[in-house]
């Protein structure tokens, strides 16, 4: 059986906070434009304009067919030489970290797009035809009626996948991104004690995820009762 | 932009000699194919079994399935794949770790690969099968006990019928993350699509043609597995719910 021996857990606290503050950073980013660019993409696939409504069913059916470890390695190795060649920047600007996240973002606002259209679809048609009954042009009853009621209905949804999110960011693992577990792998890969940092890393993940989705949940019931 | 294509590159002997670089492609293809559906015929037990767990009225048993769902929905997929692949032989007694160490590489990365998937998915299953129990009016399991059913036949006869034609389209979407997930288990080096991928990367010098190529094969897979489950559920549809005939 093995022995356990946590000492090197407490000396390598500053780096691993340091690495859960990235993962932190990745993950509200991811967030921030997940939402903003989910909801445009909702909107073109909902629009009647139809190349728009094409293009962004094209977008989230491919992204969401392609698993994220290729996505992130599609923007790890080859968007930066892309880049490069054509912007003609010098090489070794070193555009992998800011591709690596980018391609994190693009990838999770196809998931975000596919809650937002559901939830925007939630709101029943009426409200919509009495905006424009009311003289709203399209974009006004929109933004005016139809998302403030869909977004308060998708918040528990919205809130869910930020934590499927946060999980998922463990995964920049492959871009050699020092996020929380890539930090944890490196000490206990430096220290010998692999088993210990893997052990801690889970519980940790187990405990910030747990207690995130309990709120959510919490919120949820709050909300239905209202 | 001054890049040279070149889809022949597929069809040249890899560096080793011993195959084409299509071959190495082929040979991730089938392993993703084995890793997922071996994966994925656990996962299906394993989750029926814990997700009726948590419809039962007793309160052990449904608390040990809940506390088994919450811990493999909230560790990331790729830690818990460390954990099983360089955690696991460690913890176990030693005569069985060292056992474990010693069989061939290739299958220790596809147990460890395996084992983690099929858990990490029996989780979800688990949620759909108990959403799917529960959708169920009361009236049915009702029923079925007020017939003089036990509460196991009521489940075998009654509700489980009903709920796994019930729970069809949300498994397939959990069908075709399995494939996806696989592609993580690229990280503790089986050579399944992603990672020959890479590999096809650095061999070759031709990024885009291999990226591409991995991505197809991705794609296929996915409208194939659309294509049989829609199928499927065309088959199993109830009469009278939501999406029935």
């Amino acid at each position: 059986m093995h022995e356990f021996d946590w000492s090197s857990i407490p000396g390598a606290w500053p780096f691993l906070w340091d690495g859960m503050v990235i993962s932190l950073q990745i993950t509200i980013t991811a967030i921030l434009v997940g939402i903003v660019w989910g909801t445009l993409l909702a909107l073109m696939r909902l629009s009647s304009i139809k190349p728009l409504a094409w293009f962004a069913a094209a977008y989230v059916n491919l992204f969401r067919a392609v698993p994220l470890v290729m996505v992130l390695l599609w923007f790890f190795l080859i968007v930066p030489t892309l880049l490069e060649s054509l912007l003609g920047l010098p090489r070794g600007s070193d555009v992998r970290l800011a591709s690596a996240i980018t391609g994190f973002a693009l990838f999770e606002a196809a998931y975000y797009s596919e809650i937002i259209r559901a939830g925007i679809q939630s709101v029943s048609k009426g409200q919509m035809a009495a905006a424009s009954a009311l003289g709203m042009t399209y974009g006004q009853s929109m933004r005016l009626v139809v998302l403030p009621q869909a977004f308060r209905n998708m918040i528990p949804l919205l809130l869910t996948q930020g934590i499927i999110l946060f999980q998922d960011t463990s995964l920049v693992y492959v871009s050699a991104l020092a996020d929380f577990f890539g930090a944890a792998y490196k000490v206990g890969d430096r220290d010998g004690r692999l088993v210990e940092l893997l052990l801690f890393a889970g519980a940790v993940y187990f405990v910030i995820c747990f207690s995130a989705s309990r709120i959510v949940r919490h919120y949820q019931n709050k909300m239905k009762v209202a | 932009m001054a890049y040279n294509w070149n889809w022949d590159v597929f069809l040249q002997p890899t560096a080793t000699g011993d195959d084409t670089y299509l071959g190495w492609m082929f040979y991730g293809f089938k392993m993703t194919i084995a890793l997922s559906l071996s994966s994925w015929l656990i996962a299906l037990a394993v989750g029926a079994v814990v997700g009726v767990l948590r419809t039962v009225p007793n309160r052990g048993l449904s608390g040990l399935a809940t506390a088994y769902v919450e811990v493999f929905r909230n560790i990331p997929l790729l830690v818990q794949l460390f954990l099983w692949y360089f955690v696991m032989p460690e913890l176990l007694p030693l005569a069985w770790g060292d056992a474990l160490k010693q069989t061939n590489p290739i299958l220790q990365q596809f147990f460890a690969a395996m084992l983690c998937l099929a858990l990490f998915t029996s989780a979800r299953v688990a949620e759909q099968v108990r959403s799917g129990i529960n959708s169920l009016p009361p009236g049915q399991k009702n029923a079925g006990l007020a017939m003089g059913f036990t509460l196991p036949q009521t489940y075998r006869f009654v509700l489980l019928p009903m709920a796994v034609r019930l729970i069809v389209p949300p498994l397939t979407s959990e069908f075709l993350n399995i494939f996806k997930n696989s592609a993580v288990c690229s990280t503790i080096g089986l050579l399944e699509l992603a990672a020959q991928g890479r590999q096809l990367v650095d061999y070759t010098a031709q990024p885009y043609e291999s990226f591409i190529a991995v991505t197809l094969a991705y794609l296929l897979i996915n409208v194939v597995v659309m294509f049989g489950m829609r199928w499927l559920e065309e088959r199993v549809r109830v009469p009278g719910y939501i999406g029935g005939k």
